[in-house]
């Protein structure tokens, strides 16, 4: 019976998308509308041929480890591709040239930019963070995950809205809200399937069997729960047509300006850093084979860091139109966050505390405690430079990007290889990944290429700011914007090259986890000589 | 009064109060006497439930400790 009504929707949903598809108005629309009649028609059929068949039995007394698989595969993937636009955009700002005409207007720099930033965040990032929800509250409630399909809607559902954000963004559809670019409709569906990876999450919490809610289940959580808050609030807009991908935004303004950048920081700060800390939480303990170094720090870290993250917005729009008062809030609570980050910090680095030799025989443990050391090392970067005076400096010059990638590629890249090198061979039955050896040159290749890119930048982002603000004098500014371009070549062929090499880590990730799956002969490597 | 200005003036007297107090209260939650055994059993928490089987044969009142994952490997 379920079948017949699914049947129904998933008609009158290909009929709408054929109707959107001939009478769209833009062409980005157009291209969404036939992806959606195209799977609506397949499942549709789908559905179709298994309609009136004796049903399989499907085992579901284990936990359920199929779509944490996909969600593996999913990262690594998406990985790659995040990281491999980010290096075509990187020489695209040292080599224009590389904006190429035939390309136009598709491939210029413009519009590959939020290509590979929601690439790398939600793509890279949001599968890693749904594949350890998904794991880590299952091993740590000790229930199966609630809602059956529901896990796997939740994961095809995210991977439908990285294709439509992804190609809107080549195709010229953008809300020009940072972070929150893709349109109206996008915004529907990643709200849809957001709420179902909430009430997966939840519902295996209450099916527990632990007496308490282990910590990185709070962490995960409270990024689920506020991310979803950010994203609808932020993204309030009217369609100007159900038949377009345009929508004019509720608000205005310097209003729109603090929505956005309470949403831009929040999303740092709740879905790149509570969702990591949530792995940091499970992962780092596991691999250590030692639980957490204090159980009462880790509950004091998570209240601070809620507690005052959502307040750190402001200082992202220090000297606008926005009062002073709310960007010395703003900055005010991001110097206070110093605190929380550093207790974090220190007590994922503690959890070694005894186990300190494992650094020198296990890579993996390397990578997370790097990724630790660069969450140390930018959440004390941040907050100095939401200082409204340094932030007269380092605002709108490279070296907050340079901020952004020592946190990306450093903590959440770096975090997230240690938990997929952890998850691989669990997930696939083996006894460890194919190739310990290719993991120690990832790791390497990593952390140079971080070192290139953040130190490139930090020279470029001073030097940027510094000869901006350089007067005569008579008070003429010295420099033209031009002459900071041209000043800055150098510094960007350094970034296009720390980017190569964290691209190649991840490829190589990539086929270590493709040998992994595949098993056959593995290969042993010894990558030290274990303490005696 | 002005919506706009009633929920300032709620929000930083009343509000603020009642979270500052929340967050000293969760602090202080945390360090409360007895607190270590039961934060010692949660933080072993990832150390159990290898396989879902696992629970009901070797472990029914989650009072292992770890070293249980013997499993993983296996």
């Amino acid at each position: 019976m379920l079948n017949y009504v699914k049947l129904i929707a998933l008609a009158l949903i290909t009929l709408f998308a054929a109707m959107a598809a001939s009478w769209g108005r833009d062409l980005a629309y157009q291209v969404h509308a036939v992806l959606i009649m195209l799977i609506g028609a397949g499942m549709f059929i789908w559905v179709l041929r298994q309609t009136d068949e004796p049903k399989v039995a499907v085992d579901s007394s284990g936990y359920m480890d199929g779509v944490v698989r996909a969600g593996v595969i999913a990262t690594g993937f998406w990985g790659c591709i995040g990281f491999l636009v980010g290096v075509v955009i990187a020489f695209q700002l040292a080599f224009p040239v590389l904006n190429f005409d035939w390309g136009q207007p598709f491939t210029n720099f413009g519009r590959l930019r939020p290509l590979h930033t929601s690439a790398v965040i939600f793509a890279f990032g949001g599968n890693a963070l749904i594949m350890s929800c998904f794991y880590i509250v299952q091993r740590t409630s000790g229930a199966r995950l609630w809602g059956g399909n529901l896990a796997w809607f939740v994961f095809w559902g995210y991977q439908l809205f990285i294709v439509l954000a992804a190609t809107g963004y080549v195709l010229g559809s953008t809300q020009s809200k940072e972070y929150a670019e893709p349109e109206w409709y996008v915004d529907i569906w990643l709200t849809i399937v957001w709420l179902a990876l909430l009430a997966v999450f939840m519902g295996t919490l209450f099916r527990r069997r632990e007496r308490h809610i282990y910590v990185a289940n709070w962490f995960l959580l409270s990024f689920i729960i506020t991310v979803a808050m950010l994203h609808v609030v932020n993204n309030l807009s009217i369609p100007v047509s159900i038949w377009g991908s345009k929508s004019v935004q509720v608000f205005s303004g310097v209003q729109d300006a603090m929505v956005q950048w309470w949403y831009g920081h929040n999303a740092v700060g709740f879905f790149l850093t509570a969702g990591f800390l949530g792995m940091m939480y499970y992962f780092v303990p596991k691999q250590a084979g030692r639980p957490v170094y204090s159980y009462k720090l880790s509950i004091i870290h998570f209240w601070a860091l809620i507690f005052l993250y959502i307040w750190a917005g402001p200082h992202h729009l220090h000297y606008t139109a926005l009062p002073d008062w709310a960007g010395t809030l703003g900055m005010v609570f991001s110097i206070i966050l110093w605190m929380p980050s550093w207790g974090g910090m220190i007590n994922g680095l503690m959890t070694l505390q005894g186990a300190w030799d494992k650094l020198r025989t296990d890579p993996i443990i390397r990578m997370m405690v790097v990724s630790l050391a660069f969450y140390g090392m930018s959440t004390f970067e941040g907050p100095m430079m939401s200082i409204r005076a340094v932030n007269s400096l380092s605002h709108y010059t490279d070296w907050t990007i340079g901020h952004v990638h020592s946190g990306a590629l450093g903590w959440n890249g770096m975090i997230t290889f240690g938990a997929i090198y952890f998850l691989t061979p669990k997930l696939w039955g083996r006894a460890q990944m194919y190739s310990m050896s290719a993991i120690n040159w990832h790791f390497w290749l990593a952390t140079i290429g971080i070192v290139l890119y953040a130190s490139s930048m930090w020279v470029s982002g001073i030097m940027e700011g510094l000869m901006w603000r350089e007067v005569d004098a008579q008070g003429f500014l010295v420099n033209s914007f031009a002459d900071t371009v041209s000043a800055k070549f150098p510094m960007y062929v350094v970034r296009g090259l720390g980017g190569v090499l964290y691209l190649i880590g991840a490829l190589i990730m990539a086929w270590n986890m493709w040998m992994t799956i595949r098993g056959g002969v593995r290969v042993h490597a010894p990558v030290g000589v274990p303490a005696e | 009064m002005e919506t706009y200005t009633f929920l300032r003036q709620l929000a930083d007297s009343w509000v603020l109060l009642a979270l500052t107090l929340f967050f000293l209260g969760v602090i202080v939650w945390a360090f409360r006497p007895g607190s270590r055994a039961t934060h010692d059993e949660a933080a072993n928490i990832p150390f159990r439930n290898e396989t879902l089987e696992s629970r009901d044969r070797g472990c029914p009142d989650c009072t292992c400790k770890p070293g249980s994952d013997v499993e993983r490997l296996t």
